[in-house]
């Protein structure tokens, strides 16, 4: 089982409504505990991508597998479940700006029911590790742009998922800020998760080390 | 980072543990996660319930004027049933304070029918007899119905003489009634026994259309209010979809994403039945005064009664159900279809 590839694209292809293909035979494996970055321009299918393996969308052909399973056998109601083992962070943060840093953590675990008093400890431990701890009680709103990418990244794993994901994490940051969060998924990775960020930072790219899946139009750059 | 440690498969080569948070299989999925718990299913409960009367209370005139609406559209049935049932008791009242007529036989003269119906007044349970002898009634029928000509061409006179008996106050029911004129129908010289209900019969039937109505209003109310939280909640649906779809995207099954706008609908149907509620009382409240004054000259000891705990039930089980089902409406029609793009 640990063999397997953590996600694994096999000939997938994804054809929007109106006829615009936006990802063409794409196949690629991407190990257990690996870390990856997917680059190209914008356009290039880069976030359809992503969107394939949360099960936002439904590939036109091929097949996708997650953690062995293969996606096309999740009905909708099984998608909930599945989507707790999957951390996503994204640009816009797509944080609540009506509750607390602490509510807006805690809700992947109110969701998947975890128990009220475990809550408050994961939360906390989850804040602890972006450097928010402090920072519990606040709203959003009254965050720099930065602090409130760590709030997304901290309720992406706060449900400890095997998989991280993360579409454009930097792309609204200043380059310092930038590479401390993609420090911070170079920490998680480093205990076992998963990481596949979306990114066209090139240049804090390619000082990071680590593997880089090229999109150009919908098809897979090899090198 | 020590918590971090137990996350996460990672390639055998490291001195690191074993994977354990595995992405599920299917079947593990559909019966929910390893930490659901029952606790914190009903505290979740517990606490979309608070927060969603709570949220309700953030914007409190908006929230006032669509429970005063579902106040109304409640109150308004409720009203006319209170008034029904009031009025229906009247009645039962009445039924027992109707008139027995006594038609004798024809062969039986005048002065010993006339002597019967001195016997019949000692009764106990009789109040006053009145005594029609043949001849008048004979006029009196002339007189009303009109037939006077055609009774001319009669030999003798065809109507017999009528003992109308009014019943004792002890006799306030439809069972007493009918002992009392079985009883006075025994009499030898009694052809026939006619209890006057008519009047009473044809008063409920009007009672029973009435009735009826209502029920077709508060049928009709009850989808204006079905249909009014619904569109009140696909408005607080469309003012939260970014919330929604947040929930989505971490996990949130529907019926945990529903979940608060069905509370919002049972709120909104529960304060408007409490506000109901209100009204109905205030309105019998100001009613009573004219109707206290109105019993007093019908010498009457009738008193407008109010909900009764059975009704005030009712309202609210009415006001609970209606929500629930307008927040359905709405969650299925406009919920299940924001998905995360």
């Amino acid at each position: 089982m640990s063999n397997d590839p953590m996600i694994h694209f096999d000939r997938v292809t994804k054809r929007y409504p109106g006829g615009f293909e936006a990802l063409t035979e794409v196949s690629f494996k991407l190990g257990r505990g690996e870390m990856a970055f997917l680059t190209g321009h914008s356009g290039a299918g880069k976030s359809t991508l992503l969107k394939l393996i949360m099960l936002m969308e439904r590939p036109n052909k091929g097949q996708i597998f997650v953690g062995g399973q293969n996606l096309d056998r999740f009905s909708r109601g099984q998608i909930p479940y599945f989507r707790r083992h999957v951390g996503v962070v994204f640009q816009n943060h797509q944080l609540l700006f009506d509750r607390t840093v602490f509510d807006n953590v805690a809700l992947p675990l109110e969701i998947a029911g975890v128990a009220p008093r475990e809550i408050g400890r994961r939360v906390r431990a989850a804040l602890d590790k972006v450097g928010l701890l402090k920072k519990e009680k606040v709203f959003p709103i009254t965050l720099s742009g930065g602090e409130q990418q760590r709030v997304g990244i901290a309720r992406a794993v706060v449900n400890k998922p095997p998989v991280l994901l993360a579409d454009e994490p930097t792309g609204n940051l200043d380059p310092e800020l930038s590479e401390e969060i993609m420090k911070l998924f170079q920490q998680f990775n480093q205990v076992g998760v998963t990481v596949l960020i979306a990114s066209h930072d090139l240049a804090l790219i390619s000082h990071m080390h680590h593997r880089v899946i090229r999109l150009d139009h919908g098809q897979l750059q090899l090198g | 980072m020590k918590d971090v440690g137990q996350r996460g498969a990672m390639p055998a080569q490291n001195n690191r543990r074993q994977p354990q948070g595995e992405i599920p299989s299917r079947q593990g999925a559909s019966a929910g996660l390893e930490q659901s718990s029952l606790e914190a299913y009903f505290s979740h409960h517990r606490q979309t319930a608070k927060s969603s009367l709570l949220r309700l209370f953030k914007t409190p005139l908006s929230s006032l004027m669509t429970w005063l609406v579902i106040a109304v559209a409640l109150a308004l049935p409720m009203g006319l049933l209170v008034l029904l049932s009031n009025v229906t008791g009247i009645t039962a009242d009445l039924e027992g304070s109707s008139r027995i007529s006594l038609y004798m036989k024809l062969d039986v003269e005048d002065q010993a029918a006339f002597q019967l119906s001195q016997e019949i007044q000692k009764r106990a349970d009789v109040e006053s007899v009145h005594f029609i002898n043949r001849v008048e009634a004979l006029e009196e029928f002339k007189a009303i119905s009109g037939w006077g000509d055609v009774l001319a061409y009669l030999d003798n006179n065809p109507l017999p003489s009528v003992i109308v008996v009014q019943p004792a106050p002890m006799v306030n029911n439809a069972q007493q009634m009918e002992i009392l004129s079985s009883a006075l129908g025994e009499n030898p010289g009694v052809e026939n026994v006619q209890v006057d209900l008519q009047w009473v019969k044809r008063l409920n039937a009007l009672f029973e259309v009435l009735g009826r109505a209502t029920l077709a209003i508060a049928l009709l109310l009850g989808v204006a209010v079905i249909l009014i939280i619904g569109n009140t909640i696909r408005l607080a649906i469309e003012n939260r979809r970014d919330e929604i779809l947040v929930v989505k995207l971490v996990g949130g099954t529907d019926p945990y994403v529903r979940r608060p706008f069905l509370y919002t609908g049972f709120w909104y149907g529960v304060v408007g039945a409490i506000m109901a509620w209100l009204l109905v009382n205030i309105a019998l409240w100001w009613l009573s005064g004219p109707v206290n004054q109105m019993a007093s000259l019908y010498y009457s000891r009738f008193q407008l009664s109010g909900l009764s705990i059975e009704a005030t039930g009712m309202l609210l089980v009415a006001g609970a159900f209606l929500g629930c089902a307008g927040a359905w409406m709405a969650v299925k029609r406009h919920l299940d279809e924001i998905e995360p793009r």
